[in-house]
C-alpha cells in the first residue's frame, strides 16, 4: 500500500475530511431528502465535477510535458455558447438542449485544435500557445454574452449540472463516464504508452514510429472537450453564463490537482486516479475554507503555497538538499526495501 | 551574401514591427479625423508607461529563455500595498514608494531562487507567484481602495509641456529612463551579455564558466522590480489600489516583447523592440477607441491574433536560418 502513488494523496484527502468533522459533527452524514441523497460528501463530488473533468484532460496534456492554460477561458466560452443557444428556448422540447451540447462540444474541439496545432505543428511552447486562448478566449466569451451575465429560463438545460439520476447528482455520472473513457483509451489501448513516450522524449518517439504530432494534437483536443463539458456543467448548475468569472483560476486548480496526483510536470508517467483524488483534495480544501469560516480570499494564497510545496517535493534537488543531509542512508535502504514513498 | 541574409532575417521581426506601426498609424490617420497629431502619439506613451516598464523587465526574462507570468498580479499587489499604506496606515509617500518597490523585488528574488536552486520550471513558479500575489491583494482588501493624497495626485495630473501645446506625464519620463537604463544594462554590462548567453544555450553558458545561477536570480529580481515600478506608475494612473487591476496583463506584456522581435526561445532580441511592441498594442487600443462602436474586448482578441502572427513569423525565420546553416555546412 505504501508503494502506491495514491497513498499520500488519499491520506491528505482523509485528513482534510477529518478536519471538517471536527468543525461539523454531521459532515459525514448522508441523508435522503426529496428522494435525493444529500450531504457534504455528495456536495463535494457535485461541486467538484467541473474541476474533475478539467483535471482529467489536463493530466494527459501534462503527461506530454505540456500545459493547457486556456481551460478557464474554454469553460467561460462553453458556458456562454451553451446559454446563448438555449436562451430563446421555452417549454420541454429537448431539441435546444442537444443543439447546445453539440455546439459546446464543437467549440471545445475547435479550441483544442487551435492549441494542438500551435503546439504540435508550429512548435510554440505550450505555455505561450495556450496563454493566447487564456486571454483572447475570455474576450470571445464576453463578446458572446455581450458583457452581461446571461440567465437561462429553460429547465432541461439545468438538468446537466443540477439534475439527479438514481438519487445522485447527474454531473457525477458525466465525470464517471469521461473517466472511464480516458482510462480505457490510455490503459487498454497503446494510447497511454504513446502519450507517456511523447512526454518523455518526443524526438525519440517520432524515430520509433510514433506520430508525436498527432498524439499532441489529440491530447489538447481531449483537454478542450473536458473543459467544454466542465463549462456546460458549471453554467447549467447556476442556470446562467458569466463571461468574466466562469472558470476563473481553474488553470491553477487543475494543474495543482494533476501535480498532487503524482504526475510530474516534466512529462512522462501519468496517474488518472491520482488526479481524481487531487481534484477531490482541492474541492474539499475549498469547501473546508468556506465551512470553517476563513475568508474565501485566502483560498488563492493557500493554493499557491500548496502548489509550490508539491513542486518542491517533486524536485530532486530539493529532496537532496532537505532530506539528503539527515537520512541519506535511510532513504537508500528504504528505496531498496519499500520503493519510493514520496514523489 | 549569406551573411547579409542572416543579418537581415535576424532583424526581420523588428523591421516588420516598425513597418506595422507606421501602417497602423497611417490607417488611423486616414480613417479618423484628429488621429494624426503629436498628442495622439504622445498619449500612446502616457497610457502605456506602465506597460513599457513591465515589458522591459519581461524582455530580460524572455531573452534568458524563461517566462514570468506573475507580472500582472505584482502590479495589482503593488497598487494595493501603496494604496493601503497611504490611506489606511497614513504613511508618507517617501516611505510608501520604497516599500511598494520592495514588494515585487522580494517576490521576484524568491521566485528566481526557487527556479535556480531547486531547478523548478519558471512557468509553474511564476504561475504560483501570480496566484499568490492576487491572493495577497484580497487579503489586504477585497474592495478597491481609492487614493486621496497630494503627492499621488501631483504625480497623476502634472503635465510636462513638450512644445506645440503637447504634453507628457511624469510616468513617461520614468518609463523612458527605465528603457535607457535597460538598453545600457543589456548591451554594455557583463550581466547583459550573460543574459544573452544564458538564452542562447544554458549548457554552453555553464561550461563557459558564466555565473548562470546568479544571473537567473537577478533576472527574475529585475523583472519583479520592474513590475513593482510599473505597479506604482499604474497607481499614479488609476489613483486606486484593487485586486483585479492589470488582470491578464501577462499576455499583453509577452505579446509586446514577442512583437518587438525577441525570440521566445531566448538569446535574440532588443529592449527597444519591446517598446515598439508596446506602442503597437497601444495603437490597437487607440484605433478601437476611435472606432467607438467596437467592444473593448476586441483589444484582447486582436492582441492574441497579432501574437500568433508574430510567433509564426519567428518559427519561419528560425526554420529558414537553420536550413541555410545546414546547406552551408553540407557545401
Amino acid at each position: 500500500m505504501m508503494k502506491s502513488k495514491l497513498f499520500w494523496p488519499i491520506v491528505v484527502l482523509l485528513i482534510i475530511l477529518l478536519i471538517n468533522l471536527f468543525f461539523d459533527k454531521n459532515f459525514f452524514t448522508i441523508e435522503v431528502k426529496n428522494g435525493y441523497l444529500t450531504g457534504s460528501l455528495i456536495d463535494i463530488l457535485n461541486r467538484g465535477a467541473p474541476l474533475l473533468l478539467v483535471s482529467i484532460g489536463m493530466t494527459l496534456v501534462i503527461a506530454t510535458k505540456g500545459v493547457d492554460l486556456g481551460v478557464g477561458s474554454v469553460i467561460a466560452m462553453a458556458g456562454a455558447v451553451g446559454a446563448m443557444t438555449v436562451s430563446g428556448a421555452n417549454g420541454d422540447s429537448l431539441v435546444p438542449l442537444f443543439t447546445a451540447i453539440a455546439f459546446v462540444i464543437a467549440i471545445s474541439i475547435l479550441t483544442g485544435i487551435w492549441n494542438g496545432v500551435l503546439v504540435s505543428r508550429i512548435g510554440v511552447q505550450p505555455i505561450v500557445a495556450t496563454l493566447i486562448l487564456m486571454v483572447a478566449g475570455r474576450g470571445i466569451a464576453q463578446l458572446i454574452t455581450d458583457g452581461q451575465i446571461m440567465t437561462v429560463y429553460y429547465d432541461p438545460y439545468t438538468f446537466i449540472g443540477g439534475g439527479h439520476l438514481l438519487m445522485l447528482p447527474f454531473s457525477i455520472f458525466i465525470v464517471a463516464a469521461m473517466l472511464v473513457i480516458a482510462s480505457f483509451l490510455t490503459r487498454k489501448t497503446a494510447m497511454g504508452l504513446f502519450i507517456e513516450s511523447v512526454g518523455t522524449n518526443p524526438e525519440a518517439s517520432r524515430l520509433s514510429g510514433i506520430n508525436s504530432k498527432n498524439i499532441l494534437l489529440m491530447v489538447y483536443v481531449f483537454s478542450g472537450i473536458c473543459a467544454g463539458i466542465g463549462g456546460l456543467i458549471l453554467s447549467s448548475n447556476v442556470a446562467s453564463a458569466d463571461g468574466n468569472n466562469a472558470g476563473l483560476w481553474y488553470e491553477l486548480d487543475a494543474i495543482l490537482a494533476v501535480v498532487i496526483g503524482g504526475t510530474s510536470l516534466n512529462g512522462g508517467r501519468f496517474y488518472l486516479m491520482g488526479t481524481v483524488i487531487g481534484a477531490l483534495i482541492i474541492q474539499s480544501l475549498t469547501t473546508t475554507i468556506y465551512s470553517i469560516g476563513i475568508a474565501p480570499e485566502i483560498n488563492l494564497v493557500v493554493k499557491a503555497i500548496v502548489v509550490l510545496i508539491v513542486c518542491l517535493l517533486q524536485s530532486p534537488e530539493f529532496r537532496k538538499k532537505v532530506f539528503g543531509v539527515f537520512n541519506m542512508k535511510q532513504t537508500e535502504k528504504k528505496s531498496k526495501n519499500e520503493g519510493v514513498s514520496i514523489s | 551574401m549569406t551573411k547579409g541574409f542572416q543579418l537581415d532575417s535576424k532583424h526581420l521581426p523588428l523591421a516588420a514591427t516598425i513597418g506595422l506601426f507606421i501602417v497602423m498609424f497611417l490607417f488611423g490617420s486616414l480613417r479618423y479625423t484628429g488621429f494624426f497629431s503629436t498628442q495622439v502619439f504622445l498619449n500612446l506613451f502616457i497610457d502605456n508607461a506602465f506597460l513599457i516598464v513591465v515589458a522591459v523587465g519581461m524582455t530580460f526574462v524572455i531573452l534568458s529563455g524563461g517566462i514570468d507570468l506573475s507580472v500582472g498580479s505584482i502590479i495589482a499587489l503593488t497598487s494595493m500595498v501603496a494604496a493601503s499604506l497611504t490611506m489606511n496606515a497614513q504613511l508618507s509617500p517617501a516611505l510608501v514608494i520604497p516599500l511598494s518597490l520592495l514588494v515585487g523585488t522580494v517576490l521576484g528574488f524568491s521566485m528566481g531562487c526557487l527556479i535556480h536552486y531547486f531547478n523548478l520550471q519558471p512557468f509553474i513558479v511564476t504561475l504560483a507567484g501570480m496566484f499568490l500575489a492576487r491572493g495577497l491583494c484580497y487579503l489586504i482588501n477585497v474592495e478597491s481602495i481609492t487614493i486621496n493624497n497630494e503627492f499621488f495626485s501631483f504625480m497623476a495630473s502634472t503635465r510636462i509641456p513638450v512644445g506645440g501645446g503637447n504634453f507628457i506625464s511624469i510616468s513617461v519620463i520614468i518609463a523612458l529612463l527605465v528603457v535607457v537604463a535597460a538598453i545600457f544594462v543589456a548591451h554594455f554590462t557583463k550581466f547583459g551579455r550573460n543574459v544573452y548567453a544564458l538564452g542562447g544555450s544554458e549548457q554552453s553558458a555553464l561550461l563557459m564558466g558564466l555565473p548562470v545561477g546568479k544571473t537567473k536570480i537577478l533576472i527574475y529580481t529585475v523583472s519583479g522590480f520592474c513590475s513593482s515600478l510599473a505597479g506604482l506608475i499604474f497607481t499614479f494612473y488609476m489613483l486606486s489600489g484593487y485586486g483585479l487591476h492589470a488582470n491578464g496583463l501577462e499576455l499583453d506584456t509577452i505579446a509586446a516583447v514577442v512583437i518587438g522581435g525577441t525570440l521566445l526561445t531566448g538569446g535574440a532580441g532588443y529592449v527597444a523592440g519591446s517598446v515598439v511592441g508596446v506602442l503597437i498594442l497601444g495603437i490597437i487600443q487607440t484605433v478601437i477607441v476611435f472606432e467607438g462602436t467596437l467592444s473593448s474586448w476586441w483589444t484582447k482578441i486582436a492582441i492574441g491574433g497579432l501574437l500568433l502572427l508574430f510567433i509564426v513569423l519567428q518559427r519561419v525565420i528560425v526554420a529558414r536560418s537553420k536550413t541555410t546553416q545546414t546547406s552551408i555546412a553540407s557545401h
